[in-house]
C-alpha cells in the first residue's frame, strides 16, 4: 500500500512472532523443497523420472531373470517357445520374393516383449540397457554444461576487463555455430579414435566421448544468462552492501554470489538434461553417438529405421521413451522454475 | 472499539453523496485456499465537491479500499461485502461491462502513485490523453486534440501545444503526474480518487502537485478521495479524514477536529509521531520523537541527545570531491556527454555529530555518500577519515579501513543476502575483520540484537521473516559489529512507516548517545533531518548550496532553493489548509553536461559563524 512492500502492522510494537509461521521459519532451500513438494505436477514428474532411471538401471536383471536374452549378441538362428512351440526369432517373410528375413514382433510375454531388431537382438532388454546409457549420457554432459558454464560465467561476469572480453568472445564464436553442426563434426574428428593424457586414456568408443561432446555445445547458452546474473548481482545492494562491510572479494564471490547464481543454475538442469537426451539419440541415430555394440536410445531408433514398416514397434519404443523423459523433465523444471523464481510464475 | 456512525455532511446539507461505502468487507484468498479479511466494516461517505482524506500506515488497506471503488481487484481472488453506492450505481453489483460504462472514466477515475509507471512508454501522451477522451465519446480527432490541449493546459504544463506530441521519457516525474491528471480529468469525473498521487515525487513537486490538485478540484467542482500515509497532505488536503488501521476505520470526522482533538488513541499516536518541520526551534540539540504510550496515545517527553560533538579534530574531511560519470552512446559507444553527479564538494564531520545532506531525487547526495566509501571508482578530491586519505589506500587497506567508516541503506531487504541467515550476516564481517571468534561474533551479534530492540532468538531467522521496521534495525546492528567512527546513513528511515521511522531515529540517537557515533545522514525528509542533525548541508545538482547549523539552516535560509526546499514542506497543520505556496512549475535541472564543459568557480559567504552560502557568478 505505501511505498515499500513492508508489513509492519503499526503503531503497536511489531510482534516478535509476526514471523513464526510454519514455513517461514525455514531457510530459502527448505521453501524450495516444500514448494516442490505441494506441486502435484512435481511430485508425479519427479517420481515417474525415478522410476524410469530405477527401470533402466534394473536392465541386467531383467536380461537375466525376466526375458533370459543377451541383448547384445545377435540372436538370428535363436528360438523361442510361444504356447509351447518353438518359434524362431527371425522370421522368413512370407510377402513378396520370400526373400527378406523379419524378425519376431512383440511377443507380449517375458521373452521379446517388444519383439527383436534386424539382428534378432531383444527390444525391450535393449531399450532399459540404452536408457542407462542415454540417461547416463544426458546426466553427466549437464553436469559438465552447468560445470564449465558457471566457471566461465562467473570469471566473465566478476572479473570483467579483459576476462569478459575473452570469454565473452568465445561464447559469441562458439554460439555461432548451430549446434547440431558443431556437435557432429566434433563426433566425426574424435569418434573412433583412443586418447591418452598422461595416465588416463581414453579409448575408442567409450562414452566419455558424447559426453564431452554434449557436455560442450549446450555451455554458451548457459554461460550467456549466468554471466548476466553475475554482473546484476555484482551491482546489487547486498553485494555493495557486503563491500561496504570490507567483506574480502573472494568471500563476496563464494558467499554471496555463488548461492545465489546457483538458482539459476538449478533451473536450467532439468530443461538442459532434456535437451541433451535429444541431443544424445540425434547423434547416436546419425551414427556419430553411441558406437556399436553399445545401445542407446538414439541408436535402437536407429535399428528400427530399416524395420518402420514391418514392425515400427522397435523405433516407437525408444521414441516414445524420449518423448515421456524428455516431457516429465520439463513438466519438473516448470514447477522448478516457478518455485526458484516466484515473480516468473504464472498466476494460478 | 466504539460503534462508529459515519459523519453525513453531506445528507445533512441535503445533498446525496456522490460516493457512499456502508459496511465494506474485503477478503482476499491467501494461501491453502483461506480467505484474510483486509477490510473490515468500513463505512464513509464523500460529499460532492469535498475532499475525504483515507489515512493509515502500511497494510491498512487504503488502497484495497479505493480498488474496490472501481471495481479493479481480482474477482478469483478476492471477496466483497457491503455496498459501494457510486453516482447511485451500485459497484459490487455491475459487471465488468456495467463498470466500464457507467464508473472508470466516467463517475470516478484514478490516479496512481507511480506516474514512472503509469503513463504507456510507446504512444505519445498526446494520443493518450485523446484516448481517454474518446473512449466514451464520439469526437472528431482534431476535437480531442484541441480538447487534449486545453486539459494539459488545465495542469499547467508550458508550451502544452508542443509537448503534446512527446513520448512519456521526456517528462519528469511531476510533469507525468500532471499528464495522469489530465487523463483522469478528461472523463470529467465526479470523484477523482488519488492514491498516494505524490509519495514518489520529490518535496518541491508535491508542493506544486497538491496545489494544481486544489486548483483543479474548485475549477471542476469534483469530489477527491485522497489516500495517503502522510498526516501533512491529509491537513493541507481534507476537509474530512477517515483514519484507518488494519481495514478499519479507527476514527473519522472533520479534519481539523481529528488534529485538534483526536478521540482514539491509535490517532493521537499516529499524529504524536509525525515529524513536524519547525517544531525544533529553540531546541539546541537533537531531540528523540516524544514516546507514545500505546493505550492511551499520549506522547511523552522527548529525550534530547545527551552527548556533545567533540569538535577538537574531524572525523572526517571531505574536500573538493568530484565524481563524474560518463554517458556513452552513438554507433562506437563514444562518450557523448558526462554526469556532474558530485562537483567540488567539501565537508568536515566530527566525532559525535551528525550532519545530514538534503536534497531532491538526483542532487547527488546518495552517489556523495558512496563515493566516500568508495563504492564507485569515479571520483576525485580527498576525503580523510581521521588520518588516513581514503582515496589514497590500496585495495586491501581501504578494506581493513572499511571498519570504520559503515553505512545503513535505503532498502533493507535488497542490501541483505537472501540466501543468509541474519545471524550469519551479522557474524561475517565481524570475523572477515579478524575481532574475535565466530563464538565471540554470535556473543557479540545476539547483544546488538538486543541493542536495537530486536531478540537473539531472531539470528536464526532469514531476512524475508522480518518486518521492514525490523530489517532496518537488522542493518543497523550488522552496522555496528564493527564498532564504526561514522556511520553513513542513506535514506535509512525514508521507506518506513511514520511510527517506524520514529522509533529508528530514536534509535540512531541512541546509539549516538552511547557510542559517540558521527553520523552522515542522507536524506530528503526535511522533517526527519530537523529532528536529529547538528548540522546541514544543502544540496543542488551536485553542489553544496548552503551549509551551517541546523537552526541557522532552517529559520534563516539564505539560498533561494534553500527556501524553495523548505517552503515545500507540508506540516501537519490544517489551519494551514488554504494557504497556496505559489511555486513556479519548474521542470527537473539535470546535471548533464556537454564533454567540455567546465564547471565555474564557486565562492562561499560565510553568514553566520559556520553558516557558508553559496554565491553565484
Amino acid at each position: 500500500m505505501g511505498a515499500t512492500p513492508e508489513h509492519e502492522t503499526a503503531l503497536p510494537p511489531a510482534d516478535p512472532s509476526a514471523g513464526d509461521k510454519g514455513w517461514s521459519r525455514r531457510g530459502p532451500w527448505r521453501r524450495v523443497l516444500q514448494g516442490l513438494l505441494a506441486s502435484p505436477t512435481a511430485v508425479i514428474s519427479a517420481a515417474l523420472l525415478a522410476l524410469i532411471v530405477v527401470a533402466t538401471l534394473l536392465a541386467p536383471v531383467y536380461a537375466k531373470q525376466v526375458s533370459g536374452t543377451d541383448p547384445f549378441r545377435s540372436g538370428l538362428s535363436a528360438k523361442i517357445k510361444i504356447d509351447g512351440k518353438p518359434v524362431p526369432v527371425m522370421q522368413q517373410s512370407t510377402e513378396g520374393l520370400g526373400l527378406g528375413v523379419t524378425p519376431i514382433g512383440p511377443t507380449w510375454g517375458p521373452q521379446y516383449l517388444l519383439g527383436a531388431d534386424g539382428q534378432g537382438r531383444d527390444v525391450a532388454a535393449r531399450l532399459l540397457y540404452g536408457g542407462q546409457n542415454s540417461l547416463l549420457i544426458a546426466g553427466a554432459s549437464t553436469v559438465l554444461c552447468l560445470l564449465i558454464a558457471a566457471i566461465v560465467g562467473i570469471a566473465a561476469g566478476y572479473l570483467g576487463g579483459a576476462v569478459d572480453g575473452v570469454l565473452s568472445n568465445l561464447i559469441d564464436m562458439i554460439w555461432a555455430f548451430p549446434v547440431y553442426l558443431l556437435a557432429i563434426s566434433l563426433s566425426i574428428v574424435m569418434i573412433g579414435k583412443s586418447y591418452a593424457f598422461g595416465p588416463f586414456e581414453i579409448s575408442s568408443g567409450s562414452l566419455i566421448v558424447p559426453i564431452l561432446i554434449i557436455g560442450l555445445v549446450y555451455v554458451p547458452y548457459v554461460a550467456r544468462p549466468i554471466r548476466g546474473r553475475v554482473l546484476a548481482l555484482n551491482q546489487s545492494e547486498f553485494v555493495m552492501a557486503a563491500r561496504g562491510l570490507g567483506i574480502r572479494p573472494g568471500r563476496i564471490l563464494w558467499r554471496h554470489i555463488l548461492p545465489n547464481v546457483s538458482t539459476t543454475l538449478i533451473v536450467f538442469a532439468p530443461m538442459l538434461m532434456a535437451l541433451n537426451i535429444v541431443t544424445e539419440s540425434s547423434l547416436s541415430f546419425l551414427s556419430v553417438g553411441v558406437q556399436p555394440p553399445n545401445a542407446s536410445w538414439g541408436t535402437i531408433l536407429q535399428d528400427g529405421q530399416t524395420l518402420l514398416y514391418s514392425r515400427p514397434m522397435v523405433s516407437l519404443a525408444p521414441g516414445l521413451a524420449i518423448m515421456v523423459t524428455v516431457l516429465l523433465l520439463n513438466l519438473f523444471g516448470d514447477v522448478l522454475r516457478d518455485v526458484l523464481d516466484p515473480k516468473s510464475a504464472r498466476g494460478r | 472499539m466504539t460503534d462508529l456512525t459515519p459523519l453525513t455532511p453531506a445528507a445533512a446539507a441535503g445533498t446525496r453523496p456522490i460516493l457512499s461505502i456502508r459496511d465494506l468487507s474485503v477478503s482476499f484468498l491467501g494461501a491453502r485456499n483461506s480467505w484474510t479479511r483486509v477490510i473490515e466494516g468500513l463505512s464513509f461517505d464523500v460529499a460532492p465537491g469535498e475532499t475525504v482524506a483515507l489515512v493509515g500506515e502500511s497494510g491498512s488497506g487504503k488502497s484495497v479500499t479505493s480498488l474496490s471503488v472501481l471495481g479493479l481487484l481480482d474477482p478469483t481472488t478476492s471477496r466483497l461485502e457491503g455496498s459501494i453506492l457510486l453516482d447511485g450505481h451500485d459497484v459490487l453489483k455491475l459487471d465488468e461491462a456495467g463498470m466500464i460504462r457507467h464508473i472508470r472514466g466516467q463517475a470516478a477515475a484514478m490516479i496512481f502513485q507511480e506516474p514512472m509507471t503509469s503513463l504507456h512508454p510507446i504512444y505519445r501522451v498526446g494520443d493518450q490523453i485523446m484516448e481517454a477522451l474518446t473512449s466514451h465519446r464520439d469526437m472528431p480527432k482534431a476535437e480531442a486534440r484541441r480538447q487534449a490541449i486545453a486539459l494539459l493546459e488545465r495542469v499547467r504544463i508550458p508550451n502544452a501545444a508542443r509537448r503534446i506530441d512527446d513520448y512519456p521519457h521526456a517528462f519528469s516525474g511531476g510533469m507525468r503526474q500532471r499528464v495522469m491528471i489530465a487523463m483522469a480529468l478528461a472523463s470529467r469525473p465526479k470523484l477523482l480518487i488519488a492514491d498516494e498521487p505524490t509519495t514518489a515525487l520529490d518535496v518541491t513537486v508535491q508542493g506544486e502537485i497538491l496545489d494544481l490538485l486544489k486548483d483543479l478540484q474548485a475549477e471542476f467542482g469534483m469530489a477527491m478521495l485522497f489516500i495517503t500515509h502522510d498526516m501533512g497532505v491529509v491537513a493541507e488536503m481534507a476537509d474530512r479524514t477517515v483514519v484507518m488501521l488494519r481495514g478499519r476505520s479507527v476514527e473519522q470526522g472533520p479534519t481539523a477536529a481529528i488534529f485538534a482533538d483526536p478521540q482514539q488513541p491509535y490517532t493521537r499516536a499516529l499524529l504524536a509521531s509525525v515529524p513536524v518541520l519547525g517544531s525544533m526551534k529553540g531546541e539546541p540539540a537533537p531531540l528523540r520523537f516524544p514516546v507514545v504510550d500505546m493505550k492511551t496515545g499520549v506522547a511523552g517527553g522527548a529525550l534530547p541527545l545527551r552527548s556533545k560533538p567533540d569538535l577538537t579534530a574531524p572525523i572526517l574531511d571531505v574536500r573538493d570531491l568530484v565524481t563524474r560519470f560518463d554517458l556513452r552512446g552513438g554507433l562506437l559507444n563514444r562518450r557523448v556527454a558526462r554526469v556532474h553527479a558530485v562537483e567540488n564538494v567539501s565537508f568536515r564531520i566530527f566525532p559525535g555529530e551528525t550532519l545530514s545532506l538534503v536534497g531532491e531525487s538526483g542532487c547527488g547526495k546518495s552517489t556523495t555518500g558512496k563515493s566516500i566509501i568508495r563504492l564507485n571508482d569515479r571520483s576525485t578530491g580527498s576525503v580523510r577519515l581521521g588520518d588516513d586519505d581514503l582515496f589514497g589506500l590500496g585495495a586491501e587497506a581501504m578494506r581493513r579501513k572499511r571498519r570504520d567508516i559503515q553505512m545503513i541503506p535505503q532498502d533493507p531487504l535488497a542490501s541483505m543476502n537472501p540466501r543468509m541467515t541474519v545471524g550469519d550476516a551479522l557474524v561475517e564481517p565481524f570475523l572477515e575483520h579478524r575481532m574475535g571468534t565466530a563464538a565471540e561474533g554470535r556473543v557479540r551479534a545476539a547483544r546488538l540484537m538486543d541493542q536495537v530492540g530486536l531478540t537473539a532468538a531472531m539470528l536464526e531467522r532469514y531476512p524475508h521473516e522480518f518486518s521492514g521496521g525490523q530489517r532496518q534495525r537488522v542493518c543497523i546492528a550488522r552496522a555496528l559489529m564493527l564498532d564504526p567512527k561514522l556511520i553513513i546513513a542513506d535514506e535509512s528511515v525514508s521507506a518506513l512507516d511514520v511510527s517506524v521511522k520514529a522509533q529508528v531515529v530514536n534509535l540512531l540517537l541512541d546509539i549516538q548517545d552511547r557510542m559517540g557515533i558521527a553520523f552522515l545522514f542522507i536524506s530528503h525528509d526535511i522533517a526527519v533531518v530537523e529532528r536529529i542533525s547538528h548540522r546541514i548541508a544543502v544540496m543542488y545538482m551536485g553542489e553544496i548550496v548552503e551549509i551551517g547549523p541546523r537552526a541557522e539552516i532552517l529559520e534563516r535560509p539564505r539560498h533561494a532553493y534553500t527556501r524553495q526546499l523548505i517552503g515545500a514542506v507540508t506540516v501537519p497543520d490544517p489551519a494551514r489548509r488554504h494557504l497556496r505556496r505559489n511555486l513556479a512549475v519548474t521542470e527537473l535541472r539535470t546535471p548533464i553536461r556537454p564533454l567540455d564543459y567546465a564547471p565555474p568557480a564557486r565562492r562561499y559567504e560565510e553568514v553566520a559563524p559556520g553558516h557558508l552560502v553559496m554565491v553565484e557568478g
